[in-house]
């Protein structure tokens, strides 16, 4: 085996690839060859870094120097400067304010993050499973299969105190347990890869950058519950995603890690994966498993609940990509470990997407429990242009928008929930004083009345007839009426709709017209608009 | 190199080669260092090779934890191809006109062995070993 | 075409619940499904058509209807919105002369909106293809579709 006395990581995430990164990758490979330095440098494709907002990011190791916004044209003085001179290219290095860093680890950025899930993402190789399996992949399953009893494991997940990272945020131990007891020989573990929630991209970088993570995590879950099936249904549009995961699935099968009598254990587990084909509703449990079984996506009545009547009538287990990378951390380091991270009514850590008005955009992963202030203040390095903070979303659209006030609450699932927000899926959109709050409604509901299946009429009209309110609201022909309106249509989605979509649709509007009140009041009876944007964008539409 | 695992015993073993494959990336925050002054003085005289020759002789040592890193030219071009080698915890030494087999040599003795090599210290003027 | 839409259902496997994949693959390089495509499907997969049809219509990647050769989805969710997105829609309609969901008369191009893309950190963002592009101005969108072939 050849030793490189040098790697460097360069990001190959999707995040990265629109800005160029396939043409900085095939030159600098160019360059390292031209100038024969192949012996001493390795280059490695890797998953995203999280700073995408500074992206394409290189690394090179063993200095750990880091390179921001690299473009081809950059890679000559890398290459003569840095490769061949050892010094380091000042220009290109990360700098936040007054902050200018050789180590991006050593900034604010990256200090106030706890990495479980993104362990790791751009640090590994996602196409090489030696690299995983360097960095103890498979050693969970391995010490499964080894050393503990079905019960045993599911026992530990529970300890842990890991709840779902879907969204629901339902404890997984109890999940696992729900199917391991339900009656069945054919049981199946389904990875819920349909991520489609606005401003949310942290499953796909997972799979982009640490597929194997996500295959360990099923094959425990798998003997757990008494399942040698799984499938993962992996969102469409998510091309890279697909390849880089049906790629890691026959790396493991290669090795032995999936398929007949995995490490000689006698367990047998194998993994398909599964395209979804468009369509918000299928992040939706039971409307996922219709769509694989090769129908409408529209979601099912619970109960009966998946854990006991899942794919094709059969038991299953369906949990979400980065629920299933916490798996093997905790097996290998145990549920007291993981309960050490986090806050004691939420353990472990949780990966945000953060967007909108917010310096550093990109990928983290953070303790339960953090304030929102540190997230945008310290991790997020602020509101940029000097405008100001106005509102945070967290868990996506159907997420709630916080205000001013919430800024230092922890963010954790209880938290969130006592001011009747979410966790969600873990997007975080900041948005600052330049916009207003009713066109954003107009925007949230508009995704909402076109992504509604049109199963149950609780969904079907109240986002529609919510849209409407909303547009003549920001017309200014609204009246107070129309907001008691919006109200009582959510109270009744709430209560009524058939799945997660509809219930939680409610979510931005309620707290909305909670910590934003007086904005919406202002737009009635002819008031006017007091950033000016939902004139202009009325006009725009009629 | 794929290949069928059917026990832990081979998990392990694969698992031990990766790692090595690897360890270039893994962070060796207090680890030794030997930085290779690479400018291109050092370069013209050979300091590349001398760089080679110190990776492959740690890689052949198993000294796994040992980081081989370059630096720009120190000033002392006279004397390169030249070396900086940093333990933990004691003063840097300075090695200079190195060649590949001296830089084995440097390997074998300061980091295998723990003692300086006292020949290709490198010497100011005055006599005085660069500190 | 029926001796293809026979080989596909065949490399899948006759089951129902490859029917999203069987679609996919027979969308691909193509801008829709015919109609003569989803009866033969419902046909080899012995399913009532109109459960084929349903199926199809259901989910966004597929299409029955004719499109352009250049699927241009323009992102208008949240995060994008915030950044300019409605100002980039209305500079690629103005510069196609078309409403959402419209194709242009030489069939070049078919304009659509899309949900999020997941590349947030580059809002506002489009997709023309299967290629995303991001840190869109108005100006830029524009310039992009000028140079596709």
């Amino acid at each position: 085996m050849s030793m490189h006395r040098s790697h460097i990581l360069i990001c190959s995430g999707s995040n990265c690839s629109h800005r160029q990164s396939r043409a900085v990758r095939s030159r600098l490979r160019q360059a390292i060859t031209e100038t024969g330095l192949e012996r001493e440098f390795k280059v490695i494709e890797t998953g995203c870094f999280g700073l995408c907002q500074q992206g394409p990011i290189m690394v090179i190791y063993p200095e750990g120097v880091h390179y921001c916004r690299v473009q081809a044209d950059d890679i000559d003085e890398i290459v003569q400067t840095h490769l061949q001179k050892g010094r380091v290219v000042t220009r290109l290095l990360f700098k936040s304010g007054t902050e200018q860093s050789v180590e991006l680890p050593k900034t604010a950025f990256y200090q106030k993050q706890k990495r479980v899930v993104l362990r790791n993402v751009g640090l590994i190789d996602p196409e090489n499973i030696e690299e995983s399996l360097a960095r103890d992949g498979y050693q969970g399953l391995a010490k499964v299969l080894d050393t503990l009893s079905p019960e045993a494991v599911i026992a530990e997940v529970t300890n842990s105190g890991l709840q779902g990272r879907g969204g629901a945020g339902f404890p997984a131990g109890r999940k696992w347990e729900f199917t391991r007891k339900a009656p069945g020989d054919q049981k199946y573990v389904v990875c819920n890869a349909d991520e489609g929630e606005p401003g949310t991209s942290k499953d796909r970088l997972i799979l982009e950058g640490d597929p194997h993570t996500i295959i360990e995590g099923m094959a425990i879950a798998g003997y757990a519950v008494g399942a040698t099936k799984g499938f993962i249904y992996i969102r469409g549009e998510y091309q890279l995603s697909l390849q880089r995961f049906r790629q890691a699935v026959a790396q493991a099968k290669e090795y032995g890690l999936l398929g007949q009598d995995i490490l000689g254990s006698g367990f047998h587990f194998d993994i398909e994966v599964r395209s979804g084909a468009g369509a918000y509703v299928c992040g939706e449990e039971t409307a996922l498993l219709n769509s694989l079984e090769g129908k409408r996506g529209e979601p099912r009545y619970k109960p009966p609940f998946p854990a006991n009547f899942g794919l094709w009538g059969k038991p299953t287990l369906i949990n979400n990509v980065e629920t299933l990378a916490n798996i093997g951390p905790i097996l290998i380091h145990g549920a007291d470990w993981y309960r050490s991270i986090g806050s004691p009514e939420c353990p472990g850590t949780k990966v945000f997407t953060l967007s909108g008005n917010i310096a550093n955009r990109g990928l983290i992963e953070v303790p339960m429990g953090i304030t929102l202030r540190e997230i945008v203040e310290d991790i997020g390095g602020g509101i940029p242009n000097g405008r100001h903070f106005k509102m945070a979303q967290t868990g996506g659209t159907s997420g709630g928008c916080l205000a001013v006030q919430h800024l230092d609450l922890p963010v954790d699932i209880p938290h969130l929930a006592e001011v009747g927000s979410s966790l969600g899926s873990g997007a975080l959109l900041v948005v600052d004083d330049s916009h207003c709050m009713v066109d954003l409604a107009r925007v949230f509901l508009k995704f909402f009345a076109h992504e509604s299946c049109g199963q149950c009429t609780p969904c079907r009209e109240g986002t529609t007839l919510l849209k409407r309110l909303v547009d003549k609201i920001a017309s200014g022909s609204g009246t107070a009426a129309d907001i008691k309106a919006m109200r009582r249509l959510s109270t009744t989605m709430q209560m009524t709709s058939l799945c997660g979509l509809g219930q939680t649709v409610p979510t931005p509007v309620l707290t909305m017209l909670a910590y934003f009140n007086d904005e919406f009041m202002e737009h009635l009876d002819g008031g006017a608009c007091a950033t000016g944007v939902c004139r202009a964008a009325v006009k725009g539409v009629v | 190199m794929g290949q069928s695992m059917k026990s832990m015993q081979e998990l392990e073993a694969i698992r031990e080669r990766a790692r090595k494959a690897m360890q270039v990336r893994q962070n060796q925050e207090g680890g030794p260092v030997i930085s290779v002054a690479m400018g291109t003085c050092g370069i013209a005289k050979g300091a590349r090779d001398v760089m080679m020759a110190l990776v492959d002789e740690a890689a052949k040592r198993g000294l796994d934890s040992v980081v081989v890193t370059q630096s720009g030219c120190a000033g002392y071009c006279e004397h390169e191809p030249m070396i900086k080698v940093q333990l933990p915890h004691q003063d840097a030494v300075y090695y200079g006109s190195l060649d590949e087999r001296k830089a084995r040599d440097v390997v074998a003795r300061h980091l295998v062995q723990g003692e300086i090599a006292n020949d290709y210290v490198l010497q100011l003027p005055g006599g005085e070993p660069l500190a | 075409m029926r001796e293809w839409v026979r080989q596909t259902v065949e490399q899948f496997g006759r089951d129902r619940h490859q029917l999203l994949e069987i679609l996919g693959h027979l969308q691909r390089g193509r801008s829709y499904l015919e109609k003569e495509t989803l009866l033969a499907v419902a046909e080899e997969l012995d399913l009532p058509a109109a459960e084929v049809y349903g199926t199809a219509t259901f989910y966004s990647l597929y299409s029955t209807v004719p499109r352009g050769k250049h699927i241009i989805r323009v992102c208008e969710n949240a995060p994008c919105h915030i950044d300019g997105a409605a100002a980039v829609l209305a500079a690629v309609q103005a510069y196609l002369g078309l409403q959402v969901n419209e194709t242009t008369e030489d069939g070049r191009f078919t304009l659509e909106t899309t949900s999020c893309l997941g590349i947030c950190s580059a809002a506002p963002a489009l997709m023309i293809d299967d290629d995303v592009h991001g840190n869109l101005t108005p100006e830029s969108a524009v310039g992009i579709l000028k140079n596709l072939a």
